[in-house]
């Protein structure tokens, strides 16, 4: 006879009744994308801010093309462009404030590029003279990073530091959907919720991880809807209603600020280009697919909002796009200039003071430089 | 120069001190790990942080050393000092990732306008009777990594002394902690502390002529107890204590080998891929013409680390180092 089973022997007190700690209900996604474009809300919209929207659509998607054209000529080592997701792109930058802080992966040049880094400056690491081209602290963008998921945590470091020191800064990081695959998205998320760390974390849900379909990487509901599991709200937004987008980040990002923790922002959007130049789309997507997002693309979205609503005539949209073309010109004016490159910098920035190693190896470096300048005669061999 | 009553400490309890005074004196240095807060860590290191600077300053996290060490990367990058304890050797492994392609890069990628004032606290190496995964000699792994500083103290004043250091080194610096030496004691004034030399600079332990043993954390006991008992051999066993692999103290190491002409390096971790390897190259290297044999290396053996009741196997001790001294070529000089 077991414990169990002598009765009256075993009488354990019954634990107190479990409770949810957090009621998950208000913390639940829509079922389907929010959307202002086309819908009643977009009356409510500041048709201003939908022309100022407009315009910096029109002026990415230039930059995406200008950039893709670059590699094509040995500008660019690599584009991974986020052609179609421009009004993810542009509303993330949007909504920060100065203070705030955007932490953008290798796909959100644009991102950085709308918040204020020059496009030469942002696309540096793509070019490869070095890995980083702006100073962090200038715009407050924080390096791209290529590792996946890898720059949340530190979003949610940074954001508690802040709150730490009494700034009210909140932190806006960005990652793809193969990214919510990886350990550092759990991670960032729940240290988020856990320190109610100021954060809002952008999902631009682009369909693809590379080749790899949303439908192979997750078995979730949405992807927004990962939060109610860290007790954080989800929310899910049409990713190419840049008035959509715009408004729920900007919800999320007020939210943060107040003091009411993170939110995690699942925009669906699409992948318009290959992952990057180097790509061939063509071997795990139809041209149907790409066909019928291109219908519902960002910019013809807006577009046909503002015009329909009498807020943009042709000329506000030719000087969109002149301002665009102006914008691509000037940088392939300057992209087309060869970067300046001082090999002693490898040494220069490891540690704060090069190691007497280090200081070794940069002596080697620059002997053997200055016997290939002295060719093989000034060489004296 | 004034004397004071010195009294014994543990390294632990230097350590907790190192980051008591470091929190104390500058508003900027947070501790966070696993369990560093209310109980004061598994080892007590960080014991009585969070009771005198609150729980903002010395913080329990999530059970997750990528999410502590990630968002430790941002806190650095918002002006704070944080140190970070990784709970055991082999638990700092999820933590890689971040290590090697962030707080290592991060200075150099921005071209030194984001560097990362971090401390990485990580308990290491054997000898303590721990089941698998608490025992590893991970430091190959950090100094194979550019960009980072890796230290290790062995003595109770150098435990103050470097972890002081590290905390204040604008550079990210994997502070390598003896376990097993954590409850060793030494005479030491905790109320004024020794000031140590920077990072990077080696100490010769014991002075010697026949032979070099170059080593450090939990070895140079080890080897100090070998170089007294090598003495009944005849040998007279010069000790040098590494204190920073990274950067390493090439000065210190090549005057001693090139005064004794012979040199073994000692070290808990495996011997293939191991610290000895390259230390063995550098000397050579430098040394060539001074030495009177090769230079051995006496290391873990290329094995996983071993259950608690066979580790006495593994680990480096007095006999084997011996035996490695008197393979040192002795006859060419007889």
């Amino acid at each position: 006879m077991t414990v169990m089973e002598q009765r009256g022997a075993y009488r354990p007190t019954p634990p107190p009744a479990w409770q949810p700690r957090t009621d998950p209900a208000p913390l639940l996604p829509d079922a389907l994308p929010y959307r202002v474009l086309g819908t009643e809300a977009a009356a409510k919209a500041d048709p201003e801010l939908l022309r100022r929207l407009y315009a910096q659509l029109v002026r990415g998607r230039r930059y995406n093309a200008q950039a893709t054209a670059l590699t094509k000529q040995g500008r660019l080592a690599v584009y991974p462009s986020s052609t179609g997701q421009e009004a993810c792109q542009v509303a993330a930058a949007f909504v920060l404030e100065e203070r705030d802080w955007l932490f953008p992966s290798y796909r959100d040049t644009l991102a950085a590029v709308a918040r204020g880094v020059d496009p030469v400056e942002a696309l540096t690491l793509l070019r490869g003279d070095w890995h980083t081209g702006y100073d962090p602290y200038e715009h407050r963008v924080a390096p791209l990073s290529t590792p996946l998921a890898t720059q949340l945590p530190h979003a949610v470091g940074l954001a508690h530091a802040a709150r730490l020191k009494g700034d009210d800064v909140v932190a806006l990081a960005m990652v793809g959907d193969g990214g919510t695959s990886e350990g550092d998205f759990h991670e960032a998320m729940n240290f988020a919720a856990v320190w109610q760390a100021p954060v809002v974390f952008l999902v631009q849900n682009n369909g693809f991880a590379i080749s790899v379909p949303l439908a192979k990487q997750t078995a979730a509901p949405s992807l927004a809807h990962k939060a109610v599991g860290y007790g954080m709200p989800g929310r899910l937004v049409d990713g190419n209603d840049a008035a959509a987008v715009h408004e729920v980040l900007g919800e999320a990002v007020r939210h943060a600020r107040a003091g009411g923790g993170p939110t995690l922002v699942e925009a669906v959007t699409y992948r318009i280009d290959a992952h990057t130049n180097a790509d061939d789309a063509t071997r795990y997507r139809g041209d149907a697919e790409v066909e019928s997002w291109q219908a519902h693309d960002p910019i013809a979205l807006l577009e046909r909002e503002l015009t329909q609503r009498g807020l943009l005539e042709e000329d506000g949209i030719r000087s969109a796009r002149e301002d665009a073309e102006a914008m691509a010109a000037d940088l392939r004016a300057r992209m087309n200039q060869d970067p300046a490159l001082d090999p002693m910098d490898l040494f220069t920035h490891v540690y704060a003071q090069p190691t007497t190693q280090l200081l070794e190896q940069q002596a080697q470096l620059r002997a053997e430089l200055d016997a290939e300048a002295a060719g093989p005669e000034g060489a004296g061999r | 120069m004034t004397t004071v009553a010195l009294k014994p400490a543990t390294m632990a309890q230097a350590l907790t001190r190192a980051m008591r005074d470091a929190m104390a004196a500058d508003p900027s240095v947070h501790v966070m790990g696993e369990d560093v807060g209310t109980l004061g860590g598994v080892f007590r290191v960080t014991d009585g942080l969070a009771k005198e600077f609150g729980d903002d300053r010395c913080t329990d996290t999530p059970l997750a050393e990528a999410g502590i060490l990630g968002t430790a990367v941002g806190m650095a990058m918002y002006g704070l000092r944080p140190v970070v304890e990784m709970q055991f050797d082999a638990f700092a492994y999820p933590a890689f990732e971040q290590l090697v392609s962030h707080v290592s890069r991060m200075r150099n990628r921005t071209r030194g306008a984001m560097p990362l004032p971090l401390t990485i606290r990580v308990p290491y190496g054997g000898g303590i009777g721990g089941v698998e995964h608490h025992s590893d000699s991970s430091e190959a792994y950090y100094m194979a990594t550019p960009g980072l500083h890796v230290v290790t103290p062995a003595t109770v004043a150098d435990a103050y002394g470097l972890l002081r250091a590290a905390i204040a080194s604008d550079d990210p610096v994997v502070f390598l902690e003896p376990k097993r030496l954590y409850w060793s004691k030494d005479s030491w004034n905790p109320d004024e502390p020794e000031t140590v030399a920077p990072i990077g600079r080696a100490v010769v332990r014991r002075t010697g002529r026949s032979a070099t043993l170059i080593t450090y954390g939990p070895s140079v006991p080890v080897c100090l107890e070998a170089a007294e008992a090598a003495r009944a051999e005849g040998w007279d066993l010069e000790v040098v204590d590494l204190r920073s692999l990274v950067p390493f103290d090439d000065e210190t190491v090549t005057a001693s080998v090139r005064r004794t002409g012979r040199a073994v390096v000692v070290h808990e971790s495996t011997g293939f891929g191991g610290p000895g390897g390259e230390i063995a190259a550098r000397v050579t290297e430098r040394c060539f013409h001074y030495l009177d044999a090769p230079v051995l290396r006496v290391a873990g053996f290329d094995i996983p680390y071993p259950p608690p009741m066979l580790e006495r196997h593994h680990l480096p001790g007095v006999d084997r180092i011996l035996d490695a001294v008197g393979r040192l070529q002795w006859e060419a000089d007889s």
